[in-house]
């Protein structure tokens, strides 16, 4: 089959499942299409009824977001939120970046243990290291949290790194090593560079994991975005608005996320248009490495 | 030691609920996940439309923030379930936008010509899907399902913190009755250690049972 045929703009990339439809499956198809559009508009419409019909959308559920009071503490939730989230980066990337160097390290005892670090600190559920430094070690909710998720995604990250480095182009590391440069000078100088723009898509996806993450923060009473609309959800005076605080929480949260994953996205897209990268082949991101405790 | 032995009933009842939680979200996920990307690939624009939000918005949720929603909003629909359920209900809709995503790009690794030479034997299309298209792309999708359902294992952690019966809110109990937290910790990072080494086992055999030959 050539490129050439013609497709409806918006199908889907040919895969084994269908033919290119004909007339009457076009027509098929867009019964089928008509008759699922009615049914998930029904779906959404009686969503929209239960909330209306449980008194969702009352003015005394509505009128604290108008208060200044309330939006400063959601916004200070907010800016707690991206407070762990900054720390948590930049720790998690010097964690990864160090433990990688564990890794690929030619002495033994440093490969061994950066070994054992990564797997046992990938392998743990984050909110179990989360609970563990907050009640154990007894920290402040703020470190607690940055510190659990520095822990495991500097550890993913710095699956990552080794991975990236060891997937450049052999004849570079080669070449290097010819002209001279001790190793410290390969890495940083020839390998590092091409393996990061490689790597950059699949460390951007892994930060998302970190800013979803730093909601557990939630869990250990960080007053954080989702601890501030808890706040305003069990509040008597405003009978209780719970479901207004989702609707206003949700679009935030899952707004910011997917900024940082498309900017993953476009970073890949434009990374796979540039000359330089070529002699890093550095996958997509490994399946599951989005969820949180993901491999 | 001690606290393990002596507190073996309430590790034990810990440790089934992370596993009753894990099985049911993954087949709940699994479920989920399959109808998803059947939309997602499906010749309807309106259904491959639902898949994508379905997707896109799920996997950019945090889980924390969903399990707040279906534990504490869908109650005031007047739906009141078992904390336990709706754990299930919040876990295995979350892993089903990763599933979802990993069972298409399986679909998607079958070679076009696959499905065109089953066609053009005359197979139907329940035909072309279920002896040419599915069992190849099972194969492919072995180990990343494994690691999304390692993941799901270890996210459960979070239904422990909204009150659900699991390994690690045994932490609460024991700190009261006054045990090494230390210790605690370490025995429920064996459960963790327990169930995800299981699940990364079963996928492994699978995997060499059934798995592509590379």
């Amino acid at each position: 089959m050539t490129k050439t045929r013609t497709r409806a703009p918006s199908a889907p990339e040919a895969t084994a499942l269908y033919d290119i439809p004909g007339p009457v499956a076009r027509r098929r198809h867009r019964l089928y299409g008509i008759a699922a559009t009615v049914l998930i508009a029904a779906l959404l419409g009686w969503i929209v009824f239960l909330l209306f019909d449980t008194d969702q959308f009352t003015a005394q559920k509505w009128t604290p977001f108008e208060y200044k009071g309330i939006q400063e503490l959601l916004l200070r939730g907010l800016g707690n939120t991206l407070k762990a989230f900054a720390y948590a980066a930049v720790l998690s990337l010097a964690l990864g970046a160090v433990l990688a160097v564990g890794r690929l390290s030619e002495h033994r005892v440093l490969r061994w243990l950066s070994t054992v670090l990564v797997e046992f600190f990938r392998a743990m559920p984050v909110l179990v290291m989360i609970f563990f430094i907050f009640v154990a070690l007894k920290v402040q909710p703020l470190p607690a949290l940055v510190a659990g998720l520095t822990l495991y995604n500097g550890s993913v990250l710095a699956e990552v790194f080794r991975t990236g480095i060891n997937s450049v182009d052999r004849g570079q590391r080669e070449a290097a090593y010819a002209l001279g440069m001790r190793k410290t000078q390969v890495t940083t100088f020839v390998l590092a560079p091409q393996a990061i723009r490689a790597m950059l898509p699949t460390i951007i996806s892994q930060l998302v994991v970190a800013l979803k993450d730093t909601s557990l923060g939630y869990l250990i009473t960080y007053e954080e975005f989702l601890h501030a609309g808890k706040l305003i959800a069990s509040n008597l005076d405003y009978d209780l608005p719970f479901i207004p605080v989702v609707m206003v929480i949700s679009p935030i949260y899952i707004g910011l996320c997917m900024l940082l994953s498309w900017f993953a996205t476009w970073v890949a897209k434009r990374e796979r248009r540039n000359l330089k990268t070529r002699a890093a082949g550095v996958g997509p991101a490994e399946p599951g490495t989005l969820l949180p405790g993901g491999q | 030691m001690d606290v393990l032995t002596e507190n073996f009933s309430l590790y034990g009842k810990g440790f089934l609920g992370t596993v009753q939680l894990t099985v049911y979200a993954s087949l709940l996920a699994l479920a989920l996940g399959f109808l998803m990307a059947s939309f997602r690939v499906a010749p309807v624009g309106a259904l491959r439309v639902l898949g994508t939000v379905w997707v896109t918005v799920l996997r950019n949720t945090p889980l924390t923030l969903l399990f707040f929603a279906v534990l504490l909003g869908l109650p005031r629909f007047g739906l009141v379930l078992p904390f336990q359920v709706f754990a299930v209900i919040a876990l295995g809709c979350y892993t089903s936008a990763f599933i979802c995503e990993v069972l298409r790009s399986g679909i998607n690794t079958v070679p076009t010509g696959q499905g065109e030479a089953a066609r053009s034997l005359g197979m139907s299309f329940g035909r072309t899907l279920a002896a040419v298209v599915l069992p190849q792309a099972f194969r492919s999708v072995i180990p990343p399902v494994g690691s999304t359902l390692i993941a799901l294992a270890k996210n459960s952690a979070i239904a422990g913190a909204f009150s659900v019966t699991e390994l690690l809110g045994t932490y609460k109990t024991l700190n009261e009755l006054g045990y090494s937290i230390i210790w605690s910790f370490i025995w429920i990072a064996v459960g963790y250690l327990i169930i995800t080494l299981t699940i990364s086992a079963l996928f492994t055999v699978m995997e060499k049972r059934w798995g592509v030959a590379r």
